[in-house]
Parts: C-alpha cells; sequence; structure tokens
C-alpha cells in the first residue's frame, strides 16, 4: 500500500491552511477554501485534511470513523495518538454522523481552551441562504446553508452554548470548502 | 532571502501548530487569555515575544507586515522586530497602514481605521488585566471562570469617589462580548473605542506570561465605566505640529527647558499621508 | 527636532558595531579562545548551561564570550539556541547512584560507606587573593591518585535512611512529567515541574530564598543529608533499538537535604526530603534548590505556608532570570504613549483640584 502525498509543500501549505481556518473560525458562516491540492483516501476529503495536516499531531489525541485506509494515511502524516472514545480526543473527525456534542470535552470554566473541535464532512455549505448566524466575528448577520447535518444538531448545539465559555468548536468541511462555528455563535433558524 | 539554518519565520512546525491551536481557540473564546507553551525567543522577554511568536506563526510569503511601537514605524524596538522578520521570514514590509495585511503594535492601535481581512497583533506585557488588584494568577483564572470582576468595579468606584473620576488613561480594562475582562495592553484609553465592533481581527500574544488572547472582527468590546461616570479618552487638547490634526492622540515634545513643548502625532504614517496629502494640495 | 527614539536603523547598527568594539576590548591584549574560557572559567560555564538549560560545555563558553561575561546574558543566548533544537526524545532519568564521584559529603554522618570525599572545592580555602595567579605560570600538578579514587560503592545517605524506614518514599510517577519547556507553568504544579523550573531558575534568588528559610521565613530544620559531585552516564532508549544506550557523560552536582517531618493523620513522624540538581560544579545553586524545593512542600505536607519560600507563584513565576532581566529591562523602552495619558490625566486631576479650591469659602482657610 503507498501512501498519498501530504502538503507538497508543508510550511508554506500549513500556513496558507491555518489562514483559511483562521478566517472560518474569525467569520463564522463564511466559506473559505483550503486543500485542493490533496488526494486523502477515501472518505476523508480534502478540507478536512488539510485542517488535519495543519493542526493534528503528537499533542492532540484524535478520534474518527474514516476507516483504516483514513487512519493510515493520517497516522503516517500527523502522527496523532489514537482517542479510544470520541470524548478523549481533542480533534473529533466525522465523516458520517457526528457523535453528539455533550459527550464530546467541553473544556472547563477555567480551562475552556481545552475543549475539542469537531470536524464534520458535509454534503454541502452554501451561504446567502439556511441559518441566520450571529456573534462575534459577524456585523449583522451571516446566512449558512449545510447539507447533511444530523436534524438533532441545531438543538445540541443550542444546549451547548448554555454552558459557554465551556463548549466545542466545529469546522464544516465539504470537498475543498470549510465554514466554522466557534461555540459563542447563535444558529437562528432560516 | 531568509537567513540559513532557521526555519520559515524562524518557529519550527510543531511550535507553530501550537500556537495557531491557541490562537484558534483564542478567537473562540473572545477575550479568554489561552495559556501556550511559549518559547524563548532570540530578542528579551519584555520586548514583543509573544507579539513575535503571534505573527510567526501567522504570517505567509504572501503577507505585508507594519510593525509600530508607540504609533511609529520607526522606533528602536519595531525597527529591531521588523528587521528579524525580513530576515527570518523573507515577507514584504510596509510603514503604510492600508498596505499591511499583518500589523503588530506595541502600544498603539493605528489611526487609519483598519478593514476586514488585517489582522492586529498586540504585544503584551501582563494580560491578566486583575493583575494589580490579586496578583495570584491561579486566583484570577478562578475570577475570570466565574465572570466575577467585583475586584476592578470597586476600583474603580474608589478611582472616582477620590479622584472624580477613573484614575487609569492607559491600559484601561474593557469587557469583550458582554463576557470576558480583559486587558487591551497599554495602549492609551484614547485608543480603547477603535476596538469595539473593529473589522480587523486583533490577536494579543504575551510571551513572558505565555498567553494569547484575541478578539473577533465586530465584537463588543466596552470599557468599564459607570452610567453617571461615563468613559473618557484622553487626548493633549492640542493639534499636530507638523499635519495640523485635532483628532489623532499626541506625543509632547519638550523643546527648551524654559516649558516650551509642542505636539505631534504619535502614529507617523497617518502623519506623513495627511501631510502629504496637504502638499498635493488635497483637502486633509 | 526631537529624535531620540527616531532613526531607529542606523542607532541600532552604530550600537551594536560599538559593542562589538567593547567586546574584543583593548586590541594589543590577546582575544580570549573559547578553550580558556571552558577550560579556566568552568564554573561561570556551568552556571550558564544551568541557567540557560543546556549541557554544551563550547557553547555555553562561546555565548560568555559574547555576552562580554554578563552570566544572565549568555544564559539567555544559550536559551534562545536551545529552542531550536530538534528533539530525538526523552534520555532514562539520571542514576545519580551511580555516580563516577569526585566530591562527595555528608553533614549527617561521621563516615559512611563509600566514606567523605572532599573533592576540588573552595572549602576551607582563605579567601587571600593569590597574588601568584596574576601572572602566567607553570600549570598546578595533576590531583594525587587517592583524592580522586572513589569507593567502589558509595550508596547515597537517603537510600541508607529509606532502608531504615526513615526517609519519606517519593512516589514513582505514573505518567511522562510535564515538561516547562513545552507547556506553560499553571499552579499549582506538580512537583517534577517545581523542581525543572527550580533547575533552571536563577542561583542568586534561590540563594536568597534559601537564605530566607534559615532565617524563620518557613519552617526549616534542614540538615545537608548529602552532596555529590562527579559524572552520570545519560542513556536514551532509540525506539528502534528497544534497550538503553550510553549517549554520553555529564557532571553535576546533587544536593539531598534531609528535613524533619512531625508526621500528619495520614503519615507517621520521618525524614522529608529537599532535593536539589544542576549541571556542572553549581553546588551553591544545588543547595539552595533543595532548600526552595523542601519549602515549596509545604502545601503538600500539611504544614501552613507563611512564607516568601514556601509559595509556589511567588517562587516558580520569579525564578527564570531570562524572563526578569526582559520584563525588568523593557522598562527602558519607549513609554511615552501611556505616559502622555498619565501626563495629561495628571494635569486634569490638579486643574480640578486647584479649580475647586479657589471657588472655597475664605473661612475654610
Amino acid at each position: 500500500m503507498t501512501l498519498s502525498p501530504g502538503f507538497a509543500d508543508p510550511v508554506a501549505e500549513a500556513q496558507q491552511s491555518f489562514r483559511a481556518i483562521l478566517a472560518a473560525l474569525s467569520r463564522p458562516g463564511r466559506v473559505q477554501s483550503l486543500g485542493a491540492g490533496l488526494r486523502p483516501p477515501a472518505p476523508l476529503l480534502p478540507a478536512a485534511a488539510a485542517v488535519l495536516l495543519t493542526l493534528a499531531d503528537a499533542d492532540t489525541p484524535l478520534w474518527h470513523d474514516a476507516g483504516a485506509a483514513a487512519d493510515a494515511w493520517l497516522r503516517f502524516h500527523c502522527g496523532s495518538p489514537a482517542a479510544g472514545r470520541p470524548g478523549e480526543a481533542r480533534l473529533v473527525l466525522a465523516c458520517g454522523a457526528p457523535p453528539p456534542l455533550s459527550e464530546l470535552d467541553a473544556g472547563s470554566d477555567e480551562a475552556p481552551e481545552d475543549s475539542a473541535t469537531l470536524l464534520v464532512q458535509v454534503a454541502g455549505l452554501a451561504e446567502g441562504s439556511g441559518w441566520r448566524l450571529t456573534g462575534p466575528g459577524i456585523a449583522q448577520e451571516h446566512r449558512l446553508l449545510v447539507e447533511g447535518l444530523p436534524s438533532w444538531f441545531p438543538a445540541a448545539w443550542e444546549a451547548q452554548r448554555r454552558g459557554f465559555p465551556r463548549g466545542v468548536d466545529v469546522l464544516l468541511c465539504a470537498g475543498t470548502r470549510i465554514a466554522a462555528l466557534p461555540r459563542g455563535i447563535a444558529l437562528g433558524q432560516g | 532571502m531568509t537567513e540559513t539554518g532557521y526555519n520559515f519565520a524562524y518557529l519550527d512546525e510543531a511550535t507553530k501548530r501550537m500556537i495557531r491551536r491557541a490562537i484558534l481557540k483564542a478567537v473562540a473564546i473572545p477575550g479568554h487569555q489561552v495559556p501556550f507553551g511559549g518559547r524563548e525567543m532570540p530578542l528579551p522577554y519584555g520586548w514583543g515575544t509573544g507579539g513575535i511568536q503571534v505573527t510567526a506563526s501567522l504570517i505567509g510569503r504572501d503577507d505585508v507586515l507594519k510593525v509600530i511601537d508607540q504609533g511609529a514605524d520607526d522606533t528602536t524596538n519595531a525597527v529591531s522586530i521588523r528587521r528579524f522578520f525580513a530576515r527570518v521570514a523573507g515577507v514584504a514590509t510596509t510603514e503604510r497602514t492600508a498596505a499591511a495585511t499583518i500589523i503588530q503594535t506595541r502600544h498603539r492601535i493605528p489611526e487609519t481605521p483598519l478593514r476586514e481581512g488585517q489582522i492586529l497583533v498586540y504585544q503584551v506585557p501582563m494580560p491578566e488585566p486583575l493583575f494589580r488588584l490579586e496578583p495570584r494568577v491561579a486566583e484570577t483564572r478562578r475570577l475570570h471562570a466565574l465572570a466575577d470582576y467585583g475586584l476592578m468595579q470597586v476600583k474603580l468606584y474608589e478611582d472616582i469617589a477620590r479622584l472624580g473620576h477613573v484614575g487609569l488613561s492607559y491600559n484601561y480594562p474593557v469587557m469583550v462580548n458582554h463576557r470576558y475582562l480583559m486587558s487591551p495592553s497599554p495602549i492609551p484609553a484614547f485608543d480603547n473605542p477603535k476596538m469595539h465592533r473593529m473589522p480587523a481581527l486583533q490577536v494579543f500574544g504575551a510571551g513572558r506570561e505565555k498567553r494569547i488572547y484575541a478578539v473577533p472582527p465586530y465584537t463588543a468590546v466596552h470599557s468599564l465605566d459607570f452610567e453617571d461616570h461615563p468613559f473618557r479618552p484622553i487626548r493633549a487638547d492640542a493639534r499636530c505640529a507638523l499635519c495640523g490634526s485635532d483628532a489623532s492622540y499626541l506625543d509632547e515634545v519638550v523643546t527648551d527647558d524654559a516649558g516650551g513643548r509642542l505636539f505631534v502625532c504619535s502614529d507617523t504614517d497617518y502623519c506623513g499621508e495627511r501631510q502629504a496629502r496637504q502638499r498635493r494640495g488635497e483637502a486633509a | 527636532m526631537y529624535v531620540a527614539v527616531k532613526g531607529g536603523e542606523r542607532a541600532i547598527s552604530h550600537a551594536h558595531a560599538w559593542l562589538a568594539a567593547l567586546r574584543r576590548g583593548e586590541a594589543a591584549v590577546p582575544e580570549l579562545e573559547l578553550a580558556q574560557i571552558r577550560e579556566q572559567l568552568g564554573l561561570a560555564v556551568d552556571r550558564v548551561m544551568a541557567e540557560g538549560a543546556c549541557h554544551d560545555p563550547d557553547l555555553a563558553a562561546l555565548a560568555i564570550k559574547q555576552a562580554c561575561g554578563d552570566l544572565i546574558e549568555a544564559a539567555f543566548l544559550l536559551r534562545a539556541y536551545r529552542t531550536t533544537l530538534p528533539r530525538f526524545g526523552a534520555s532514562l532519568p539520571l542514576d545519580t547512584a551511580r555516580m563516577r564521584l569526585w566530591r562527595r559529603v555528608s553533614a549527617t554522618y561521621k563516615d559512611l560507606p563509600g566514606g567523605q570525599l572532599l573533592g576540588p572545592t573552595f572549602d576551607y580555602t582563605h579567601r587571600l587573593l593569590d597574588f601568584s595567579l596574576a601572572a602566567p605560570g607553570a600549570p598546578p600538578p595533576a590531583p594525587a591518585e587517592e583524592a580522586c579514587a572513589a569507593a567502589a560503592a558509595a550508596p547515597r545517605v537517603s537510600d541508607l535512611l529509606a532502608d531504615e524506614g526513615l526517609m519519606q518514599p517519593e512516589p514513582r510517577a505514573e505518567s511522562e512529567p510535564p515538561d516547562l519547556t513545552r507547556q506553560p507553568l499553571a499552579c499549582p504544579a506538580a512537583r517534577p515541574l517545581r523542581l525543572q523550573a527550580l533547575a533552571r531558575g536563577d542561583e542568586g534568588f534561590l540563594l536568597a530564598l534559601g537564605y530566607s528559610t534559615q532565617r524563620g521565613y518557613g519552617n526549616a530544620h534542614p540538615f545537608v543529608g548529602e552532596i555529590r559531585q562527579g559524572a552520570v552516564a545519560v542513556e536514551f532508549t532509540p525506539p528502534e533499538l528497544g534497550f538503553p544506550v550510553q549517549i554520553g557523560e555529564i557532571t553535576v552536582t546533587e544536593c539531598q537535604m534531609v528535613n524533619q517531618f512531625l508526621g500528619s493523620r495520614t503519615e507517621p513522624p520521618q525524614f522529608t526530603r529537599g532535593y536539589g540538581l544542576v549541571f556542572g560544579r553549581g553546588e551553591r545553586k544545588a543547595m539552595a534548590m533543595a532548600l526552595v524545593d523542601r519549602a515549596l512542600r509545604a502545601g503538600e505536607l500539611g504544614e501552613e505556608v507563611t512564607a516568601p519560600a514556601q509559595d509556589q507563584e511567588f517562587v516558580l513565576y520569579h525564578a527564570d532570570n531570562v524572563e526578569a532581566t526582559g520584563f525588568v529591562e523593557h522598562l527602558k523602552l519607549p513609554h511615552h504613549v501611556d505616559f502622555q495619558s498619565e501626563l495629561e490625566n495628571l494635569r486634569g486631576i490638579r486643574a480640578a483640584a486647584q479649580a475647586a479650591a479657589a471657588t472655597l469659602p475664605e473661612a475654610a482657610e
């Protein structure tokens, strides 16, 4: 078995991917592009792969449901220890239905930064319709349409928001596109 | 050309990843201080190592970097930091606020309003807004967790009772997104209102104290005050001797030993642009 | 026109050129070689390695030369270099029981297995300037054979006490200890983290704190169980081999202070340990570290925390001289923007006070 490569230029591409992730988290609901050159093994798609190449390493226990081929790829390129349960992971990748938010590490009131970041591969992301996002990073409101999230997600998100500053931050990945929901954002229904 | 023997932007990739994760969490929890494994830098602690580590983790080959200290691009420490990044990252630098993608600053926010897509990186000596009232780090963490800022309210109230108004003129504490009390770093209180709903991302790096915090674009930042004693920014009641600005923050320059003094803009780019426009005969 | 902080680019290059000339000093005097610093200023090299947290005598000598003999500046140079080094892994814990001893002193026993070994020390020298050193001379003869012949078996005093059940055992860590150079300090800090901070902490700061515990600031009753100095093997287990190999030998000084402990509800009366370990021959630092380590254990031993040396936050956040020197010295950077705000503020307060005084009725005078 041969593994497809990671970033062709690791220093520059990690920096560019980081800036795309940072832009996504700073401007929740605005869609950014990253990972265009990557060919990760299925079901892993370029955006989620780029996020993990950029952020994951030996210090970030990872849980994922992406199967053996993706696992080998991630182990080789990121070297993250495997988390036994989603709740023990710092980074959680869901290619299928994500684990319940309440089962992930939300950090503590004193150290809310110790929370997990959840990557969810979704079918589609589009600006201009869908949720009416409000909160830090948004001047008035950003609209974001997400295809492929389970129907429980908005209610779970609102439940998590009541625990702020504890909470999981979510990166929604579709192909080479990414949008972020940092924990403080309200998802007004469209 | 970058200096050989060191990685792009000096830091190794593992350190950048650690700092990048901290920055992302800081953005997700506006105003909360995220501890990070700050590294020794080749510049002394207290001289901008936090800002430098943040900038080194953000910067790419396409960025244009501006560095200011006291509002000026040509102060010695700003020159030193700009030279550092030119040396280890080979990036383009500028003195023009409008042309920069990343602006690293010590003690000022530029007068020219920042726009979306720009990042303002602050050098922070003491990230903890409560440290003069409670020096214990473990205790201030608890107070932030509880959003218990009574200590600061009492301090400001005592100032008003004694002096008639709040005695702070710089490093004036702010509430971020109605949740976290935050040190704006030692910028003059004059600059505080610029932080409120700023279109640019603001990231704060404290190297010695090993903390990173952030304010996302368009986030509410309120200077602490009381209804009957509203926050008031302080500025010398004068015009700039070079460009005539009556709105910018001014440095006072002592010109002789007989009480002579004049005032000039602290923001050298803002002042220079205004003078250039005046020379071209445009309205300043 | 005012230019004190402007024109920075030229000012910086001029200043650094001048510094380089001062560093070299009088050109007629031969230039120092690194080997001279390494061989003849060994205690300075040791201190720079300890506080620079990097064991490399040649680089420490270079740092001392570059820093014109300013040892804190030299430690800073070494730290900034150290932080760029790749990490291959962690060595195994040093086994100081297997130290090749040069010096071994116990204050708690008149004699003990392995004996007392005075070794190279300033102790019992008379502090009279030796004017014969002012001029070059023939090198002194090599030390006598028996002076450096360490006994084969010299068990640690702490182990002797432990065998009798009188020394509180140290719990074995279940997990990898945290790494102060990779994770920020957070209090309460566990002992491994505290010892890391003390090992790289400023000798002068720890000396003063240790001294304060002897003068009643903290309830200390220390005995020097043992000071041992010598060479220990550094071993590393390469993952591809799976067994440890020796990768070198370093000189260290270890100090174990033995302290009374009256016992608690869960523990019988016994001795407790204050531990100090430093690179090289930094004996003063090792002793101060052992005193401060024991003082910092007050909380976990159920003793009342009353003195600065017992206060974790106070000690650990202020022990690092690279952090301290940076922050103290940063006060010389321009602060005129904030000072301007203070000026306007103060003028406003004074004007308001004068206006109020002027309107007071005369009866008030």
